[in-house]
């Protein structure tokens, strides 16, 4: 008789999934561009042999710095605002999916229309695929397998009171140009700053473009 | 004649390397959900050994599951040690021993192979001389491998000629911790890291090479420690730097030197701490007195103000902390560079208390415990010397045989090449080691390895090296046999058997006993299981400095590891060294040693204006035997490429990404450029992970530190030139995923 192991089979329950207390944090500053959570992700269960994580060397010749992002998840997902076919679904628990087979029709809209850049089109499944932060694992009690393996803690899940003694802090809440954004994901930033603006147009000095306060 | 039976291309078309993307079954197989078991065990793929748990199923590795009650890495794993698990199904898994004949390798039985191998070593000794054979080890071996290894080069074969790869990592800095507190090993746990004020970070690639120290420096900084990293690269650790010291290659112990000027100029160090507990420091403050910074200053690249900030960052530090690795030791001074670090701990009173001291991050998996246990040239098992009578007798009394029996010391790694490039040494058993891709001057080692008359390798894949052997006999992975290994740390660890070696392949410790038996000596080997060989172990390391008598495979698993020494089986073992303020010398003083400047031994010269410094990359092993073959880890980074600052790159009319040819005063490759401001711009850097035309040992030198004899890695003269085109390993490579592309690393 073959014994199942925990963790090798899928049952999730809508709403159930996440880990009670706990939160997920990216802090850029500690990716030291190892990828681990790249190579870790495509061992998922649920979509093995594909990497749902974004990574990128920021600009290698300049710097070593590098970012490993997963979905950060918004409050009011603009993929799903923008999917003409309705496919992609938020959760109670606040976990954006990916499209359901059955609606998406790969128009990619949600990939055009995220301000994050996480969304990508499969066609060999014939759908939007992202990170769902790890279903099959948190609905048993498992952290997400990047979250679990990053060396560097650069991506990190844990209670907020293990992320108070960083020195950068928490925040949840992008600016993209009039576009704000609150998301499940939160951010890891400079103790002082509380969100940082893309936009050039932010930073420069003319009345009638500072839409936003200038981070201090 | 050990050459290549057959060309290059057919031996590479048979044997790989050939990336392996999907597991077993593919990815999509359902079975990868059916995992039978998970076993708690640990990753092969450097000194850190962090723990993981491997999903088996029909005998086979299908996964892996994080491991996060393991309290040094808690889950954490680097891309390697996600990958790991694909080695044991990959097709290019040697299933049978090999003999060569004139058509290229054929399969053959056990005992022919074994027979034949036993046969040649007999005849080299009996016409030669028993030194005329020679056996090289790995320090990625189990630590009862490593055991066995040593006591069949002496007992079985008597020959004095045995040493290690782990010669090209470890032992610069195991011989100045010999020589500064009379034993090899960090003398704390990692958990101290955090706990320290400063943190100086010398020559250690710690997010590539050791990336699980990563976290533990970052939780050093959040709370409040401060960073200073010295390398000639700013590697990926230098973002969250307090201060990044640019050395020179090749002059660190400059800038150690001015670091102990200035601290002595300052009045910064622990008098009290110094007469208490030391002998030697008036030496030492007199060698140091000639390093003012401005002379540093110019010997090393790192501004005067630096030095002095450093110093006085370093030294104010109620607690600080030292961590080394190859960048400092791969040097012809590389002993000299590890004692002034040393020297910088024991002025400033950092050792034996919590969140202080220095430590060396051992770079092979089991790099620790596989130089402890007889392996090396120069040592018994538990940390020994070969010359000491005393320990003779108390080793040749647990192989019951005569203290005289056993060889004296012997020829290191690559003494042991030059012996047979000069016909000295006839004959050589390799395990698990590529030299024609780990050695300096890679044209040097394949002239020697065709002059041997035998040449046996074992191992579970076929490495370039084994290439030339006669026979090879097909070995396990770590996962194969059970043992122990010991990490950077300094703690035992247990290695779970996962899975039975597949097809015809063996253990390891069974191909030795066997060779044994068929040598005449099987009366000394006559092991069941590797448990045996480690009980046996237990007993030779006992009483020596790294004492295992107390460390049981049960004690292991109850207690997450135990730290050596742990001389009795009630004994707690010690994470921490020398809290008594003694060290393991007799005088229980700690050492302070004199350290002398030398010159590189291949200086740089209007010829050869410019530093090449060579080095690993995140997702590579060593010579990528293994790591060459995964696929999701050779896609990272396919091929070498030659790091340069744009503006070195600008005198040469180089861009990212064209065809450059590096020549040294031995040999020529070329390579892809990668410009990037991250380097200095009189140096330029290769990862050494790879063969033939891509490897950076072809131009490297064999130039030793004359006491530990580890080569001079760090430090070359080199030339550039633009090529016309691709090489001609480029259109072929079996490793290369793709075209290189050109642009973006």
């Amino acid at each position: 008789m073959v014994a199942l192991v925990a963790g090798a089979t899928i049952r999730t329950k809508k709403g159930q999934s996440l880990m009670q207390g706990y939160e997920f944090y990216v802090d850029p500053s500690r990716c030291i561009g190892c990828q681990s959570c790249v190579k870790a992700c495509e061992e998922c269960e649920t979509h093995r042999g594909t990497s749902l994580i974004n990574f990128d060397f920021i600009d290698r010749g300049g710097t070593t710095a590098s970012a490993a992002y997963v979905c950060w998840h918004c409050e009011e997902p603009t993929c799903a605002m923008a999917c003409p076919t309705d496919a992609i679904k938020k959760g109670d628990d606040g976990i954006v999916q990916s499209s359901l087979k059955s609606r998406c029709i790969g128009c990619s809209n949600c990939v055009l229309a995220c301000p994050f850049g996480i969304p990508k089109i499969f066609p060999e499944y014939e759908q939007m695929m992202k990170c769902d932060m790890c279903y099959d694992r948190t609905s048993i009690g498992k952290k997400p397998m990047c979250a679990t393996v990053c060396p560097s803690q650069a991506l990190c899940y844990v209670r907020p009171e293990v992320i108070a003694h960083r020195r950068e802090k928490p925040t949840n809440v992008f600016q993209f140009g009039n576009q704000k954004i609150v998301t499940r994901v939160h951010m890891m930033v400079p103790a002082e700053t509380d969100s940082v603006s893309l936009d050039v147009l932010d930073y420069i000095w003319e009345e009638s473009y500072a839409v936003f306060a200038q981070p201090q | 004649m050990a050459e290549p039976p057959v060309s290059l291309k057919s031996l590479l078309e048979r044997f790989g390397p050939h990336p392996a993307y999907t597991p077993p079954g593919g990815w999509q197989d359902e079975s990868h959900n059916l995992a039978e078991r998970l076993v708690k065990t640990h990753c092969c793929f450097c000194g850190q050994q962090c723990g993981i748990q491997l999903k088996v199923r029909r005998n086979q590795v299908i996964g892996f599951e994080p491991w996060e009650e393991f309290p040094f890495n808690r889950g954490m794993l680097c891309p390697k040690g996600v990958k790991r698990y694909m080695q044991g199904g990959h097709p290019d898994r040697l299933l049978d021993p090999l003999m060569r004949t004139p058509q290229g390798f054929r399969v053959s039985s056990w005992d022919e192979a074994l027979g034949f191998t036993a046969r040649r070593l007999q005849e080299t000794q009996a016409k030669y001389g028993k030194d005329s054979v020679a056996i090289y080890g790995g320090a990625s071996l189990i630590s009862e491998k490593a055991y066995l290894l040593g006591k069949f080069a002496r007992v079985a074969l008597g020959t004095r000629h045995i040493d290690y790869n782990g010669r090209l990592c470890m032992v610069s800095a195991g011989v100045a911790y010999k020589l500064a507190f009379g034993v090899d090993r960090s003398p704390f746990p990692w958990s101290d890291i955090p706990k320290a004020q400063v943190v100086l970070v010398a020559g250690a690639n710690v997010a590539e090479c050791a990336p699980i120290t990563t976290d533990y420096l970052w939780r050093c900084r959040d709370d409040g420690g401060k960073l200073i990293i010295v390398d000639p690269r700013m590697t990926p650790i230098c973002r969250n730097a307090d201060m990044y010291l640019p050395v020179r290659p090749g002059t660190d112990l400059a800038l150690y030197m001015g670091l102990l000027h200035v601290i002595l100029r300052d009045g910064l160090e622990r008098r009290d701490f110094i007469s208490a507990h030391t002998i030697g420091f008036e030496q030492v403050a007199e060698s140091a007195r000639a390093w003012d910074p401005r002379t540093v200053a110019e010997k090393t690249g790192v501004p005067p103000e630096s030095i002095e900030r450093a110093a006085c960052l370093f030294a104010k530090a109620e607690r600080a902390i030292v961590l080394h690795a190859r960048g400092v030791e791969h040097q012809s001074k590389g002993v000299e560079n590890c004692l002034a670090l040393i020297n910088l701990c024991l002025a400033t009173g950092n050792i034996g208390r919590e969140g202080a001291g220095c430590a060396m991050i051992t770079g092979q998996g089991n790099g620790q415990g596989g130089r402890e246990h007889g392996q090396k040239c120069d040592q018994l098992p538990g940390q020994r010397s070969i010359d000491d009578s005393e320990a003779r007798a108390h080793t040749a009394k647990v192989w019951g045989i005569c203290p005289e029996d056993i060889p004296q010391a012997g020829y290191s790694a690559v003494e042991i090449m030059e012996a047979i490039h000069r016909g000295e040494i006839k004959a050589l058993l390799s395990a698990c080691f590529n030299p024609l891709v780990s050695l300096p001057d890679a044209k040097f080692t394949q002239e020697a390895l065709k002059k041997l008359e035998f040449f046996g390798v074992v191992d579970f894949f076929m490495s370039e090296t084994a290439h030339h052997a006669d026979v090879v006999l097909a070995g396990s992975l770590q996962e194969e046999e059970e043992g122990i290994g010991c990490t950077a740390e300094g703690r035992v660890i247990h290695i779970q058997k996962a899975v039975d070696p597949p097809g015809n392949a063996k253990g390891d410790s069974w191909i030795y006993c066997e060779l044994a038996k068929r040598l005449g000596k099987g009366q000394f080997f006559p092991y069941t299981s590797t448990r045996e060989i480690y009980d046996e172990l237990r007993e030779a390391s006992r009483g020596g400095h790294a004492d295992y008598y107390g460390i049981t495979y049960e004690k292991i698993d109850k207690n997450m590891g135990v730290f050596w020494p742990c001389p009795s089986l009630d004994h707690p073992g010690t994470p921490r060294l020398f809290e008594d303020g003694r060290s393991f010398h007799p005088d229980g003083k700690h050492h302070f040693v004199v350290t002398e400047w030398r010159d590189s031994g291949d200086p740089v010269s209007s010829e050869f204006p410019i530093y090449l410094t060579t080095g690993r990359v995140v997702s590579q092993y060593l010579s990528g035997t293994q790591t060459r073959r995964i696929g999701g880890l050779l896609e990272q980074c396919p091929n070498p490429r030659l790091e340069i600052h744009p503006r070195l790159a600008e005198q040469y009319k180089i861009d990212d990404g064209d065809w450059v040819t590096v020549t040294t005063r031995r040999n020529q490759i070329t390579l892809q450029a990668m410009v990037v401001k991250t380097i200095r711009p009189d140096t330029v850097f290769i990862p050494y992970h790879w063969p033939a035309g891509r490897s950076a040992n072809r131009l490297t030198h064999r130039t030793l530190d004359p006491r530990s004899k580890i080569p001079e890695y760090k430090v070359s003269a080199c030339q550039l030139r633009g090529a016309d085109g691709p090489p001609e390993w480029s259109l072929w490579s079996p490793e290369q995923p793709s075209e290189p592309k050109k642009g973006k690393a």
